[in-house]
């Protein structure tokens, strides 16, 4: 489903990510873990299209197309999904507004027909409910006065409305107290099915006890320097990345 | 006010004089009373054409415990300005909400003088403006509390947003109380669009055009805030128009 094959990109002329290469199958969940400053962040923001990093070398491929060819909006409406480690906030624009526009802009570029009033409802309060965000903050403008974890499952709100064919989970974790990490990594599982993947980006293994990966890759300034199944983040939690990156 | 203003004129120090001079002199002051206790509300919409030069003044009175609900949309010609001078008698309350939306090289003006001339009046002024190409947005407001004045309420608030490098926002508050017991806010503030929240919505799908209008129409809407559900959406449709026309 996403090829990524030897990915060089920077930011304001510093490289960050130095010749990545990774493939995600359907149906499958993939954590890439690592370091500060490893190059996490900028690998998912690289995906999504985010203006200011650059691709110097490389491709990735998603569903057979060139996925750095299209503008950030394509790429949602081709079914990319990102989960952002700080999702912004938005005075004077609803959540509801919010979705239901970008719901139905992804469906006009899919050339599908757009949601209703009703069926967007009913699509929104089935997913709040599952993530337990009362609907009524839905109403209030995006992300305003929410606290830390409201964001996150207000992320995962977007993402069960938006139903992408990828989800990149960019430090989705974080911030979490036990409870809202069950809550939203239940929101993540119910999302797994075999025409739908996942990429999970944190830093540490917790989620993974919640969301357990087909595959862990460590990503070490720029690279993926080791590839294993789930145990390898209990690996990673006990030795830390220094031992690993040696 | 027969002779010509000049930039000398504060309130006219960023107009666009030459078109100004097309049109001088202009028409006397439209006079709004509202009368003690009752309530008035009125929109103006200033969207002359491109080539128009469009001034629009109001000498407005308030009488006592009346209420006047004041929202302008200025966005037309090539110089639009729309001035109110407006006195406020004891316990009146008055509400402006100003939008100003220019593109191209665009002038446009909102400028009030707001007397509180007897005691316990209330006036909220919210002026919201976008410009973009080498328009300029200018809001002068002018808060005088006089000496009768005693528990004035008397708020302002201006944000402006600039899309583009050549585009200008002026904002003059000007206060001059001569009450000792008042409450008079002013604020303004000038920037672009949220790089982070434009993101946001193109991440999720939202092509750039509509996610720009989005914020901007959100944006806007400060102004719009405490009018009748009705008319509040009858604008909104206005200005979502008017933004998908000039910017």
């Amino acid at each position: 489903m996403l090829k990524i094959d030897n990915l060089h990109a920077e930011i304001d002329g510093k490289e960050i990510l130095k010749g990545l290469t990774l493939n995600v199958g359907a149906g499958e969940v993939h954590a890439i873990m690592g370091p500060n400053g490893a190059g996490k962040s900028t690998l998912s923001y690289v995906l999504a299209g985010r203006t200011g990093y650059e691709v110097t070398a490389g491709s990735v491929t998603f569903d057979g197309q060139d996925l750095l060819a299209l503008a950030p909006h394509e790429r949602a409406a081709a079914g990319v999904f990102l989960g952002l480690q700080y999702p912004v906030e938005i005075p004077g624009v609803s959540n509801l507004m919010f979705l239901r526009t970008a719901l139905n802009a992804q469906r006009v570029q899919r050339s599908e027909k757009e949601a209703s009033g009703a069926e967007f409802m009913k699509l929104v309060k089935a997913a709040a409910g599952e993530l337990g965000l009362p609907y009524e903050m839905l109403k209030r403008s995006v992300n305003q006065g929410f606290s830390g974890g409201e964001k996150k499952r207000n992320e995962m709100v977007q993402m069960a409305v938006l139903e992408p064919k990828l989800a990149v989970l960019d430090e989705t974790d974080s911030g979490l107290d036990i409870d809202a990490l069950r809550v939203v990594s239940d929101g993540i599982n119910r999302m797994r099915s075999p025409d739908r993947a996942t990429l999970l980006i944190t830093h540490y293994q917790r989620l993974l006890d919640y969301v357990v990966p087909d595959f862990v890759h460590v990503l070490v300034d720029g690279r993926i320097v080791r590839t294993g199944g789930a145990e390898l983040a209990h690996v990673l939690e006990r030795d830390g990345y220094v031992s690993i990156a040696a | 006010m027969s002779a010509l203003p000049t930039r000398r004129d504060e309130a006219w120090r960023y107009s666009d004089l030459a078109s100004v001079a097309r049109v001088w002199p202009v028409a006397s002051p439209e006079l709004i009373l509202v009368a003690a206790g009752t309530r008035v509300t009125r929109l103006l919409v200033q969207d002359a054409a491109s080539d128009a030069v469009a001034v629009h003044d109001f000498a407005v009175t308030v009488e006592a415990g009346a209420s006047l609900d004041f929202r302008i949309v200025n966005s037309g010609g090539s110089y639009g300005r729309v001035a109110l001078d407006v006195a406020l008698h004891e316990g009146a309350v008055f509400d402006l909400g100003g939008i100003i939306i220019g593109g191209n090289t665009q002038n446009l003006e909102i400028v009030t003088t707001v007397r509180h001339l007897g005691p316990a009046a209330v006036s909220r002024q919210v002026v919201r403006c976008v410009v973009g190409g080498s328009a300029v947005g200018t809001y002068l407001g002018k808060v005088a509390v006089a000496r009768e004045g005693q528990k004035t309420d008397a708020a302002q608030s201006f944000k402006a947003l600039l899309l583009e490098r050549g585009a200008t926002a002026n904002a003059k508050p000007e206060l001059e109380i001569f009450a000792d017991d008042v409450k008079c806010a002013h604020g303004a503030t000038v920037g672009e669009l949220d790089r982070n929240a434009l993101f946001y919505l193109e991440s999720r799908g939202v092509p750039p055009v509509q996610a720009r209008a989005l914020l901007m129409r959100a944006f806007l809407s400060d102004a719009l805030e405490g009018m009748d559900e009705g008319e509040r959406e009858a604008v909104e449709v206005l200005v979502t128009d008017i933004l998908a026309g000039a910017l």
